[in-house]
C-alpha cells in the first residue's frame, strides 16, 4: 500500500523555496529546448513547403543552386517536350526563371538585406498551384511591374501596394502581394523574367532553373529519366520538396545541434537542481521516513513516494516551460538563407510533438533527479534515522 | 508472566540476545545473551543507565534493527531470520512504536497520522476512518481529529502518537521514553493511558525509561545491566 | 590563512550537495562559454575587419561583377594607397558537404593587402609562377590531409568544368581569429577558361586606405566615380560589410543573451537556495563559534567565504572543460569555422561565476552574522 500522495503534495508545499527552484531550473530547460527546435523546425517547414512534390525543379547538371545555373532557352524547349509535363490546353506548365538579390533595408533594423528577386514566366501561378494573389493584381508581361510575397511589406520598408522601388538600375511598380502558404516566396519579389534580365543586363537565352509542373506527383520518375537520359542536354532534375529541403539543410542542422547541446548542457543543470532539492528534502524528513518505515512502510513505497515528488516537480516545470514557450508559435523572425544569399522570413513552429517531447524531457529529469535521492532514503538505517536531531 | 532466566514461553520468546556494533575502532558488545519471557497482557519497563542498550533492545523487539546473535519469536513468528520485505510487513502486522519525539508527520492531520498504519491493510475508507475515530477517542483527542502537530501540546502530540501505536490494533506496543520530552502532568496522562490499555484493552506494552516514576506505573520492572536483563521490584499495575 | 580548514570541513560535510553545487557552477559556466564561442562565432567577421580596409561591390547586387577597368580608376582616387581583387568560384571538392571558400586573387597585391595572412616566400614564388597554384589555409589542410605538392581537383558550379590545382603552399593566421579555411589560385587561370560572359568581369574590389578616418570620404569618392554608368559601386569598411551580413543572420544576439539570462538566473536560485539550506542545518555551531569569541564579521566572512570558493573551484571547472571542448575545433563541419573561446570570455565568465557565488551567498552570510547565540542554541 502506498505512501499517501497528500504527503507529498503538502511536503512540496511547505519546503517551497525549493520546489519552486528546481521547478523553474526544468521550465528553463523545456523552455529554451522547445524553443531551439521550433525555430529549426520553423525554418525547416518555411524551405520544404516552397516545394511541391508535383513540381520539378531542373537546372545545369552539377549547380549547387540556383545562382550557379544555367539553362537555354533551347533546352527550355527540350524541357517542354518531355513526357509527364502538364498542360493547359496546348501550353506546357514550365516557368523558366532568372533569380538575382537585391538589397533593400529591413524594417526592423535598417540595416540592408537581400531579397530574392525571381524572374518567372507569366504562367508561374499555373506552375505554383499554392501561391494566390491576396491583393492588387498580378504583373502584366513586359512591364517593370512587381508582385511581392506576403512576407515582404512585413519586414522591407516602402513595399506598399503602388509604390514604387528602385533596383537593379530600373523603377519597378508594386501592382500586386501573393501568399505562397508561408515557403520562402513569401520573401521574394517576382517578376516578368525577360524584363529582369533586361535590366541587369544578363544574356537573354539563358534562365537559371525551370520549373515544372508534372500530370502528377508519380510522373516525376519518368520525367527525370527522359531529361537525365537525352544526349542533346546536360541537365540535373530535382523534385521540388527535395531541392528546398536540402536547402534547409545546414541551418536546420546548426540550430539543431545548437538547441542540443545548449538543452542537453541545462539538462544537467536541471537534474542537479532536482537532486539538490531532493537530497535536502531527504535529510530534513529524515525522521519522518523512519517512523513510516518503522510503522510498516516498506522500502519500494519509500521510493516510489519520492520518486512521485520529483516527478510532480517535473511535471510542473515542463508544463510550465511548454507554456512559457507557446507564444513564440507563429512569431516571425528572419534569417539568411546561404544557399540563395538571400534573407528569408520564418516563424517558430511550436508542434504538439515538440510539447509532449518537451514534457517527456522534463520527467525524465525528475526521474534521474528524483531516484537518487528516493534510494537513499529508502536505505537509510530506521533505528539511526529514528535518532536523528 | 514475565520470565528473564531462559525458561518459560510467551508471547514475546526471546533467547541468547546478542547485539555488537563498532564505534570507530571499538567493538562494543551492547547485549549478550539476553532472555526474556513476555506474556500477553503483560506491562514491563526496562531500566538501566544510559548507553545500556536499552533502546537497542527494543529496536531488535520491533524488528527495525538485527541482532548479531540470538532469536526472538514473537506470537510463534521467528524474527530474527525474516527478509526484510517480510519483516517490514510482519512489523505493520504486530508493532506499534511509541517515540520520545513523537514522530509526528508535520504535513498531516492528527487524524491522517493516525490512519498511516491502516493503509497498509486492506479496511476500506470507512472501516479505517471508525478504527481511527475510536483510537483517538480512547486516547480522549476526538475533538482534535482535523488539528496538525504544531497546534497540539507535548502531551496531546504524544497522545497522538500513541492512538497511531494502537489504532491497527498490534500484538504489542514498544515505547522509548514515552514521558522523555513531557512535562510531569503530561506525563502522567501518558502513563494513565499506557495503564488503561493494558487493563481495560489488554495490550501487551514493553516500555524503555530512566523515570522512576513512570517505571512504577509498570507491572514489572527490569533492569538491563551488563547486556543481559535483571529482575527489578515487581508491583500491582496502578 | 588559518581558517582555510575550517571552510573546507564545512563543504566536505555534506558531499554530495558539494558536488552537485560544483555541478551547477560547472554546467552554467560551459554554457556561457559556448555561448560566448557562438557569439564569437558569428562576429568573428567584425573582429579580423582590417581597420584600414573597404569593400567595393556592385551596388545593384552583391552577387553581380565589376569590370577589372575599375581596378586603375580606384587607384587614382585621392587616399587609396592599395587595391586588389577577387572572384567567388564556388566549386565543389569531391562532395557537396565539403563546403570552403574559393577565391580566384590578383596575386601580388592580395598578399600585401592582407598582411595577417602568412605564407613563406618560397611558397608564395613557387605560386606566382604556377599558372594552376594554389594557396590553400591551414585548417583545410587539417581538414582533408593535404600537403604542398598535392594536385587537386575542383568541380566548377558558376565556372562549370573540372579544375585542376597544384597546392604550392599554405597560410597561417596571425591571430586565432583569423579564417584559415580559403582556397586562393591566380586569377590569370580563371581568365584562361571563363565563358565569355565573364571576360573582363571580377567579382569585387578590396581597397586599403592611408587613414581610417578617411574610410566615409573615400568610399564616397568611389562610389560618385562609378555613379551612373552601367557598373554602379557601394563601397563600404570592411566591418560594416561584415556587420551586415550578421544582421541579416537574424537577432543572434538577443537569442544567446536570453538564453544566456535564464541559465544564469537559475543558476543564481539553485545555488542561494543550497547555501541558505546549508547554513540553517549549521546555526547551531556558527552559535558555538560566536559564543567562543568569534566575531559577527568572520561568521559573515566564514560563510561567504564558501559561497566563493564553490563558485571560483565550480566555475573554473565549466569553463576549464568548454575550452577542452573548442579544441577538438568546429564540431558542425564547416558551418562555425571559427569555433574559439578566447581569453576575454574565460574572464569575463570567471568574473560572473564570483558575482553569482556573490549574490547566493550574502543573504545566508547576513543572516548567519546576525544570529542570536542565545536562539541558536536552544533550538532543539
Amino acid at each position: 500500500m502506498a505512501i499517501p500522495l497528500a504527503y507529498n503534495v503538502r511536503s512540496l508545499r511547505v519546503r517551497w523555496t525549493s520546489t519552486v527552484v528546481a521547478v523553474l531550473g526544468i521550465t528553463g530547460t523545456v523552455g529554451v529546448f522547445i524553443a531551439m527546435l521550433a525555430l529549426a523546425k520553423g525554418f525547416r517547414a518555411t524551405l520544404v513547403s516552397s516545394g511541391s512534390p508535383q513540381n520539378a525543379i531542373v537546372r545545369r547538371a552539377g549547380a549547387t543552386s540556383e545562382m550557379e545555373s544555367a539553362v537555354t532557352t533551347d533546352q527550355v524547349h527540350v524541357i517542354e517536350d518531355m513526357p509527364g509535363v502538364a498542360r493547359k490546353g496546348a501550353e506546357p506548365l514550365v516557368s523558366p526563371e532568372s533569380v538575382v538579390v537585391a538589397a533593400f533595408p529591413l524594417k526592423a533594423t535598417g540595416t540592408d538585406a537581400n531579397v530574392q528577386v525571381r524572374g518567372v514566366s507569366p504562367q508561374v501561378l499555373d506552375v505554383r498551384e499554392q501561391v494566390k494573389i491576396v491583393a492588387g493584381r498580378f504583373f502584366r508581361p513586359g512591364l517593370d511591374e512587381l508582385v511581392v510575397g506576403r512576407n515582404v511589406a512585413r519586414t522591407y520598408a516602402g513595399f506598399d501596394l503602388g509604390n514604387t522601388v528602385k533596383f537593379g538600375g530600373g523603377t519597378w511598380t508594386v501592382v500586386g502581394v501573393f501568399d505562397a502558404g508561408g515557403s520562402a516566396f513569401d520573401s521574394e519579389l517576382w517578376a516578368d523574367s525577360e524584363v529582369v534580365k533586361q535590366v541587369y543586363k544578363r544574356p537573354l537565352n539563358v534562365y537559371q532553373s525551370v520549373t515544372v509542373r508534372l500530370t502528377s506527383a508519380g510522373a516525376y520518375p519518368a520525367f527525370k529519366d527522359a531529361i537525365t537520359s537525352d544526349p542533346r542536354v546536360t541537365l540535373q532534375v530535382d523534385r521540388e520538396t527535395e531541392y528546398y529541403e536540402k536547402q534547409s539543410r545546414a541551418f536546420t542542422r546548426l540550430v539543431t545541434f545548437l538547441g542540443v547541446l545548449v538543452g542537453g548542457v541545462m539538462s544537467i543543470g536541471a537534474i542537479i537542481a532536482a537532486l539538490n532539492t531532493m537530497y535536502s528534502a531527504v535529510a530534513e524528513r529524515a525522521r519522518e521516513i523512519a517512523t513510516m518505515r518503522a510503522v510498516g512502510f516498506g522500502a519500494g513505497s519509500v521510493v516510489a513516494s519520492f520518486t512521485f515528488e520529483a516527478l510532480c516537480i517535473a511535471f510542473i516545470g515542463g508544463l510550465l516551460g511548454c507554456i512559457a514557450v507557446l507564444p513564440l508559435n507563429g512569431l516571425t523572425t528572419g534569417t539568411m538563407n546561404w544557399q540563395t544569399f538571400s534573407h528569408l522570413a520564418f516563424a517558430f513552429r511550436v508542434t504538439p510533438a515538440l510539447l509532449i517531447g518537451g514534457v517527456i524531457f522534463a520527467l525524465a529529469m525528475g526521474v534521474a533527479g528524483g531516484v537518487p535521492p528516493a534510494i537513499r532514503a529508502a536505505r537509510a538505517r530506521i533505528a539511526v534515522a529514528l535518532r536523528e536531531l | 508472566m514475565v520470565r528473564v532466566d531462559g525458561r518459560g514461553t510467551g508471547l514475546v520468546h526471546v533467547r541468547g540476545l546478542d547485539k555488537k556494533y563498532q564505534r570507530g575502532s571499538e567493538e562494543i558488545h551492547v547485549l549478550q545473551g539476553l532472555n526474556l519471557d513476555v506474556d500477553a497482557s503483560d506491562f514491563v519497563a526496562f531500566m538501566g543507565p544510559s548507553g545500556s542498550g536499552k533502546t537497542t533492545l527494543l529496536n531488535l523487539l520491533g524488528g527495525i534493527d538485527l541482532p548479531s546473535a540470538g532469536s526472538i519469536t514473537v506470537a510463534g513468528d521467528e524474527i530474527t531470520h525474516m527478509s526484510s520485505s517480510k519483516l517490514t510487513a510482519w512489523r505493520a502486522r504486530h508493532v506499534g512504536f511509541i517515540f520520545q519525539m513523537y514522530n509526528l508527520i508535520p504535513v498531516l492531520t492528527a487524524f491522517q497520522n493516525v490512519e498511516l498504519p491502516l493503509l497498509l491493510t486492506k479496511l476500506s475508507k470507512d472501516e479505517r476512518r471508525k478504527h481511527v475515530e475510536t483510537a483517538l477517542g480512547i486516547v480522549g483527542l476526538a475533538d482534535r481529529m482535523n488539528h496538525y502537530p504544531r497546534q497540539l501540546s507535548g502531551g496531546q502530540e504524544q497522545r497522538v502518537g500513541i492512538a497511531r501505536a494502537i489504532v491497527a490494533d498490534p500484538t504489542f506496543l514498544l515505547c522509548d521514553e514515552p514521558t522523555g520530552d513531557l512535562d510531569r502532568k503530561s506525563a502522567d496522562e501518558v502513563m494513565d493511558l499506557l495503564g488503561r490499555l493494558v487493563r481495560e484493552h489488554h495490550k501487551t506494552v514493553l516500555l524503555v525509561t530512566h523515570d522512576p516514576v513512570a517505571a512504577e506505573r509498570a507491572q514489572t520492572v527490569l533492569h538491563l545491566n551488563k547486556g543481559v536483563l535483571v529482575e527489578g521490584r515487581v508491583a500491582e499495575v496502578r | 590563512m588559518k581558517y582555510r580548514h575550517l571552510i573546507f570541513a564545512n563543504l566536505f560535510r555534506k558531499k554530495i550537495r558539494t558536488t552537485l553545487t560544483l555541478g551547477s557552477f560547472a554546467v552554467a559556466l560551459f554554457l556561457f562559454g559556448l555561448l560566448a564561442v557562438v557569439r564569437g562565432a558569428f562576429n568573428q567577421g567584425l573582429e579580423v575587419a582590417g581597420a584600414n580596409r573597404l569593400v567595393v561591390v556592385n551596388k545593384v547586387s552583391i552577387i553581380q561583377p565589376l569590370p577589372i577597368s575599375y581596378m586603375d580608376k580606384i587607384g587614382r582616387i585621392p587616399g587609396v594607397t592599395l587595391v586588389t581583387h577577387a572572384n567567388w568560384f564556388g566549386g565543389v571538392y569531391q562532395d557537396e558537404r565539403n563546403f570552403f571558400p574559393q577565391f580566384a586573387i590578383q596575386d601580388e597585391t592580395y598578399r600585401q593587402m592582407f598582411p595577417e595572412f602568412i605564407v613563406p616566400a618560397d611558397q608564395w614564388n613557387a605560386f606566382i609562377g604556377d599558372r594552376q597554384g594554389a594557396i590553400v589555409g591551414e585548417d583545410l589542410v587539417k581538414r582533408f590531409h593535404w600537403k604542398v605538392g598535392d594536385r587537386v581537383p575542383i568541380k566548377g558550379t558558376i565556372f562549370p568544368g573540372t579544375w585542376e590545382f597544384n597546392i604550392d603552399g599554405i597560410y597561417k593566421g596571425s591571430r586565432p581569429q583569423d579564417d584559415t579555411t580559403q582556397f586562393w589560385f591566380r586569377y590569370k587561370y580563371l581568365e584562361e577558361r571563363e565563358n565569355p560572359y565573364w571576360k573582363g568581369l571580377i567579382g569585387w574590389y578590396t581597397v586599403r586606405i592611408d587613414n581610417p578616418d578617411n574610410a566615409t570620404r573615400v568610399a564616397a569618392a568611389i562610389d560618385d566615380t562609378f555613379a551612373n554608368s552601367p557598373w554602379e559601386t557601394k563601397t563600404e569598411t570592411e566591418k560594416a560589410f561584415a556587420a551586415g551580413f550578421v544582421k541579416q543572420a537574424g537577432n543572434i544576439e538577443f537569442l544567446l543573451l536570453s538564453i544566456g539570462g535564464v541559465v544564469f538566473f537559475t543558476l543564481l536560485l539553485v545555488t542561494g537556495n543550497t547555501m541558505a539550506i546549508a547554513v540553517r542545518e549549521r546555526m547551531r555551531e556558527l552559535a558555538v563559534l560566536k559564543a567562543v569569541g568569534f566575531s559577527d564579521g568572520f561568521v559573515l566572512s566564514l560563510v561567504l567565504g564558501e559561497s566563493l570558493l564553490l563558485a571560483a573551484i565550480g566555475g573554473g571547472l565549466g569553463l576549464a572543460l568548454c575550452k577542452l571542448f573548442t579544441l577538438r575545433g568546429d564540431p558542425t563541419g564547416g558551418l562555425l569555422p571559427y569555433f574559439y573561446l578566447a581569453l576575454p570570455a574565460l574572464i569575463l565568465g570567471l568574473l560572473a561565476a564570483l558575482a553569482v557565488g556573490l549574490a547566493a551567498g550574502i543573504l545566508p552570510a547576513w543572516s548567519a552574522m546576525r544570529l542570536r547565540v542565545v536562539d541558536a542554541l536552544r533550538r532543539v
